[in-house]
């Protein structure tokens, strides 16, 4: 794991990488420590065992499909600010295609993957094509889906069939699907960015756009080519949240934070906000830090708002950890 | 000198794209006027203005950190700790008001040198750090008052977001928001324009590196304005607890409206250029555009769509105009 991530950090070398410690295997570790610290701390041994793991696990993987897909578009030197909006509309689009009926998973599956990628399409398009800058590009087009399903839709709509809520409960022995999808997608991520030639054209860019394009790389595909996959990601989250709450409201994916909290993961995971460095292992490792800080703050008994309050610290924390030996001035 | 020499050369596409803005505005005004001509009328104008004090004086706070290359998104949050914060230090005695606002601004002061200080000191993308002040102060908000704040502000308190003089020559009636709009506008704009610190502000934005070989001490600037952004969004704030009840989302997408309007007002995100008459104009922009939707019975939720669209074509037309004046 250490080594793919090390040689999907691209070519430039950064401090933490010669000192031998990728960013995911600081956190990966610093992450069990402080799981089975605190586990030990409050006595709650039973947080130990398979079951605990598998339920810590489980808690990654709203979360993890949106902040994969969110990688790619931080790696080509963009952002995505409507993932979270975006969610909200693949989960009731999903829930009210299907109304309740099994044999309507199929249509309503391939919906909302086709419109995911047709929103990142256009994200990548307005980024690219004209130039838009892409939190404003983002924000917009977030706004815009956000209006449109809020007007339409003012709460629970339709529902999912028994049979698709094994996406999110159903288990091979007593591994969660949910938990296997999100290891089989950051798995195929990590061979994208590695083996494809897509891959190395993505951190080309996010490195630099403009020698990008000199050595005759079509900038623009790859933009929407990176957006698509990210709106493709959010659009699973969607499908994985309509799932467990076996239908689908127009505020799912804005309660979840996922906009915000998929950035800081990335970012926390070791890829660079600028582009052009980092990989999805580290964001995998983030996701699981946020994981643990939440099981942790359950098993201490903090409550929801100071929880707030230490998350918020926790994330600039997280961050500086990277940041505050960089020679590079930030703003 | 070389700073002198920079203005010179974005001065006329500068003036060009604030009339812009400004004109924009005054279609938008123009076409409310003709839906509902209440709004025409000098007490109409009067209401509208009050109305986008708040925006406005945040979209001229935010400036300070875009044109820095900065992004301050903590703002809303802060407005909603203002409000909290105001109503658990009154508790509804009317004699608290005085220390009360000094302590806001005391914690807003703390909370622009925090933000300030993790970008300056420890290097974080602003982006990411006052992400997470975003969400450590809505914490402290919420813990402050239990979750759940009802009520209202004192009277006096609220004053500054309600009272109006009547009676007034010309316009007949004047909100005291305008008042304090007007002066934190004229504020801004001396701030940004006319200072030595808004050369640096500038220079910074346009290329930290080379404001820092030209003796600029880069991280005061960036602590300057991370402060001035979180004092207008107390100022914001005050007002704002005026205009309504205290309760936990007053100030949700407040710091995204702020952006947006200093975006529709023609400050470059990533910094290096913009304008507090642009930011102005843009947060009027945005108001008109609210009220226009309300006055076509448009439902709430399309509000986000046409604000959305609205981000989308004003930096796009940027784009096009920059690539077109180069």
């Amino acid at each position: 794991m250490s080594r793919a991530s090390m040689s999907e950090a691209g070519a430039v070398a950064t401090p933490l990488r010669r000192r031998g410690l990728s960013p995911p295997v600081i956190l990966l570790v610093g992450s069990i420590a402080l799981y089975v610290g605190v586990a030990l701390f409050t006595g709650q041994s039973m947080m130990l065992h398979l079951d605990g793991i598998v339920g810590l696990l489980q808690r990654m993987v709203g979360l993890g499909l949106v902040a994969v897909g969110q990688t790619f578009a931080i790696l080509a030197g963009s952002i995505d600010l409507s993932v979270a909006n975006l969610i909200s509309v693949a989960a009731v689009l999903a829930s009210f295609i299907m109304q309740g009926r099994p044999e309507m998973m199929a249509p309503a599956v391939a919906a909302v993957l086709a419109i995911s990628a047709a929103v990142g399409v256009i994200n990548g398009a307005l980024i690219s094509r004209l130039q838009v800058n892409p939190l404003i590009a983002t924000l917009g087009v977030g706004l815009f889906l956000q209006g449109i399903l809020s007007a339409s839709f003012t709460n629970f709509a339709g529902s999912v069939p028994k049979e698709f809520q094994a996406v999110a409960y159903g288990t091979i022995s007593f591994a969660p699907f949910s938990v296997i999808g999100l290891f089989v997608l950051a798995l195929l991520g990590w061979l994208l960015l590695r083996a494809t030639k897509f891959g190395a054209h993505l951190y080309a860019v996010g490195g630099n756009a403009e020698g990008a394009r000199l050595a005759g790389i079509r900038t623009d595909f790859v933009m929407m080519g990176a957006h698509a996959l990210c709106s493709v990601c959010a659009g699973l989250t969607g499908l994985y949240l309509a799932s467990r709450l076996r239908s689908g409201a127009p505020w799912v994916g804005r309660d979840g934070v996922y906009d915000l909290e998929s950035i800081a993961v990335v970012v926390i995971g070791g890829t660079v906000l600028a582009g052009g460095r980092g990989g999805v292992w580290g964001t995998l490792a983030g996701v699981l830090l946020f994981a643990v800080l939440d099981a942790s703050f359950n098993m201490l008994g903090v409550s929801a708002y100071p929880k707030l309050v230490l998350r918020g610290a926790i994330v600039i924390a997280a961050v500086a950890v990277y940041t505050v030996r960089s020679k590079e001035l930030a703003a | 000198m070389t700073l002198a020499l920079k203005d010179d050369v974005h001065r006329p596409a500068l003036m060009r794209r604030i009339n812009f803005a400004v004109v924009v505005f005054l279609v938008f005004y123009l076409v409310i006027g003709l839906l509902q001509p209440a709004y025409l009328e000098p007490a109409g104008i009067m209401n509208f203005l009050r109305r986008a004090a708040p925006l406005a004086i945040l979209a001229a706070g935010q400036v300070f950190v875009l044109v820095s290359g900065g992004f301050d998104l903590s703002v809303g949050s802060l407005v909603t700790l203002t409000v909290i914060g105001g109503s658990m230090l009154t508790a509804n005695d009317p004699s608290n008001t005085g220390w009360a606002i000094g302590v806001l601004y005391g914690i807003g002061l703390a909370v622009g040198l925090i933000n300030g200080a993790v970008v300056a000191y420890l290097r974080t993308p602003s982006i990411i750090a006052t992400l997470g002040a975003l969400l450590a102060i809505n914490g402290v908000a919420m813990t402050w008052c239990g979750g759940s704040p009802r009520g209202y502000l004192p009277e006096n308190f609220r004053m500054f977001g309600r009272f109006v003089f009547h009676d007034v020559p010309l316009v007949k009636i004047f909100p005291l928001a305008i008042l304090v709009f007007a002066v934190v506008a004229a504020l801004a704009w001396w701030g940004l324009h006319g200072t030595v610190f808004g050369r640096r502000v500038f220079a910074v934005g346009d290329n930290p590196r080379a404001a820092e070989l030209a003796g600029v001490h880069v991280d005061r600037v960036r602590l300057g304005v991370f402060v001035i952004s979180a004092l207008a969004a107390v100022t914001a704030g005050i007002l704002l607890g005026g205009f309504g009840g205290v309760s936990v989302d007053v100030g949700v997408g407040l710091e995204l409206q702020a952006i947006a309007a200093c975006v529709v007002g023609g400050v470059q995100l990533m910094g290096g250029r913009g304008t507090v008459v642009g930011a102005i104009a843009g947060a009027l922009i945005m108001t008109a555009l609210f009220t226009l939707l309300t006055l076509l019975g448009w439902p709430q939720p399309l509000k986000d769509t046409a604000q959305g669209l609205m981000l989308i074509i004003a930096v796009a037309l940027g784009a096009w105009r920059r690539r077109r004046t180069g």
